[in-house]
């Protein structure tokens, strides 16, 4: 029976390391008290309720209370970042811009690293299809502002933090007053015109930026306007073409990739909030996660002709509150509208309601879907011919056979030629495929207006959307 | 000379989707020396499939493509203009939007 027992030094071991512990959880509760004390909660420059035992320790340099000393002591404890780091942070205010995929992970860190104030600005509402990478909220927010779920996420990690709410849209009109308030920026944004709209704000306003970005599997970090560095424009003068801005929702994104990339903006953010390190300005991150590789490049200094840093730029508040952002970049800065199309005349289009009537009356038709095949692979049409708007040029031969053999398969319909329609994701492409059907002889090509998501909302409820 | 290219940021879709080519480019015939000048002309005969214009603008990269030569962006030497050797890594990448 000897061996069964248990070892009495192992027990010793565990009584002493539960002592310890023990010590903790009554240090712990002692504080939480002291913050119960009536008559003693007050707000101390934005680091939550303040009691005699949330005063400064006394006899040191810093003015730390006992609850920060406690909660930060892992990060007092780097000998780099230490007292002095961890004072600079908590008197510094971060702005983080966007409560997406990157704002998530960033909102959080900074959230429970003790920056002092942290504000959150967007104008969407959480949905079910932003929950794989936006780890910040929860289901019980969809449909609910980003910013009210991110703000209570961010109190329920750090109720000593200041979290100031701005649900409402990035604007020219607002940017200047919003920015103005905090000491750093963390652009996580996801379209070409806030970026260059949050980059020139923040040159007006000599604010650093934390700029990151992801799409797909790929990601990529800098920090602009820092230290006489580069700004976005010093790199990028002229936006690029429409076509070249991809959007998460267009091209997907593996939810980890802006996670990651999130996570060193909250990095970056702490180490200029308590000049720590060396920030990553001059150089950008590049991040390919499916090969595993992270590169860090050089790359250009301010330039001395920039637009709005440059040397002989008079690049002023005012000139910021009258450009035309999605002018300049010729795309919009809200991303949950994408623009309609209009190509086609009335005659050439059906509504989708017009198509299931179609379909139900057995009429002599084919059906074409033209969007890329991994989105057919996801959802599609019953009967429907996948012909990625890409490969149509060299597959139209197929949908003359198509028509021919449904012309052969129904009878009743004998000499009347089957209808040719088009359906593509929202009803852009389908119409691009119609004007280059009828171009090429298929003159009675119509399209379905409004896509499968019309399709969806106007006929099928249960047919799945992403 | 060898040269390895890099495609990032969905450029490498223009040149069927792949990221990595180990290249072999002469210089034009009469010249001693390979300039970026001279590379952009060669990548965009023999790598890029489709689209060349999300590529290319006039003479150079398109609006939004920042190009490194080993791990340093052109503009820091030469752009154009910058001289290659035998094994440089030269990356061609496109601005994310993305979050
Ligand atoms: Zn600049």
């Amino acid at each position: 029976m000897e061996s069964s027992a248990p070892d009495a030094a192992a027990i010793r071991g565990e009584i002493e390391a539960l002592k310890v512990k023990k010590k903790e959880i009554d240090a712990r509760i002692a504080a939480l008290e002291a913050q119960l004390a009536p008559g003693q909660v007050c707000r101390n420059a934005g680091n939550g309720p303040v009691s005699d035992k949330n005063a400064a320790v006394s006899g040191t340099e810093h003015d730390l209370t006992p609850d920060m000393i406690y909660r930060y002591s892992r990060q007092l404890l780097l000998p780099s970042f230490g007292v002095k780091g961890q004072s600079r942070l908590l008197k510094s205010s971060v702005l983080v811009v966007g409560a997406g995929g990157l704002g998530s992970p960033a909102l959080l860190y900074l959230a429970a690293c003790g920056v002092g104030q942290v504000g959150i600005v967007d104008n969407d509402v959480v949905e079910l299809n932003n929950m794989h990478r936006q780890v910040i909220h929860t289901e019980a927010y969809i449909g609910r502002s980003k910013v009210e779920s991110a703000a209570a996420a961010c109190r329920a990690i750090n109720s000593s933090l200041e979290v100031i709410e701005h649900r409402e849209a990035l604007r020219t009109s607002n940017a200047l007053e919003i920015l103005s308030k905090y000491d750093i920026v963390v652009d996580a944004t996801d379209n070409a015109p806030s970026r260059y709209m949050i980059n020139d704000c923040c040159v007006v306003l000599g604010k650093p930026l934390v700029s990151g970005a992801a799409l797909g599997l790929e990601g990529q970090l800098t920090v602009y306007n820092y230290n006489g560095g580069p700004c976005y424009r010093c790199l990028f003068p002229t936006p690029p073409p429409t076509t070249a801005c991809q959007r998460c929702a267009d091209s997907g994104v593996l939810g980890v990739v802006p996670g990651v990339i999130g996570c060193l903006q909250a990095l970056e953010g702490i180490k200029i909030a308590s000049s720590v390190g060396e920030p990553l300005s001059g150089r950008m991150l590049l991040f390919d996660s499916l090969s595993a590789r992270i590169r860090i490049v050089k790359i250009r200094g301010r330039c001395l002709q920039c637009e709005v840093c440059g040397e002989n730029s008079s690049f002023s508040r005012q000139n910021f509150k009258d450009f035309d952002y999605e002018k300049f970049t010729q795309s919009p800065m809200s991303t949950s509208a994408p623009v309609k199309l209009n190509l086609l005349g009335k005659d050439s289009r059906i509504t989708t309601k017009h198509y299931s009537e179609i379909v139900r009356n057995g009429e002599a038709h084919i059906l074409v879907d033209v969007r890329p095949e991994h989105h057919y692979k996801i959802v599609s049409l019953p009967n429907s011919i996948n012909i990625p708007l890409s490969t149509l040029d060299k597959r139209v031969s197929e949908i003359s056979s198509a028509l021919e053999q449904e012309r052969n398969q129904k009878a009743d319909f004998e000499g009347e030629r089957p209808n040719l329609y088009v359906i593509c994701r929202r009803g852009n492409d389908s119409q691009r495929a119609v004007h280059y059907l009828q171009n090429t002889g298929f003159t009675s090509a119509k399209d379905i207006i409004g896509g499968i998501e019309s399709w969806a909302q106007d006929v099928d409820p249960q047919f799945p959307t992403y | 000379m060898h040269l390895t290219l890099e495609f990032g940021g969905g450029l490498e879709l223009l040149c069927d989707a792949v990221k990595i080519h180990d290249v072999h480019v002469e210089p034009p015939v009469g010249s001693e020396k390979m300039t970026m000048r001279d590379l952009l002309l060669w990548v965009q005969k023999n790598l890029i499939k489709e689209r060349p214009e999300m590529f290319i603008k006039g003479d150079t990269v398109r609006p939004g493509v920042l190009v490194l030569v080993n791990d340093c962006d052109w503009e820091l030497s030469g752009q154009l203009d910058t001289t290659l050797e035998e094994k440089d890594v030269v990356v061609f990448i496109s601005t994310l939007h993305g979050g």
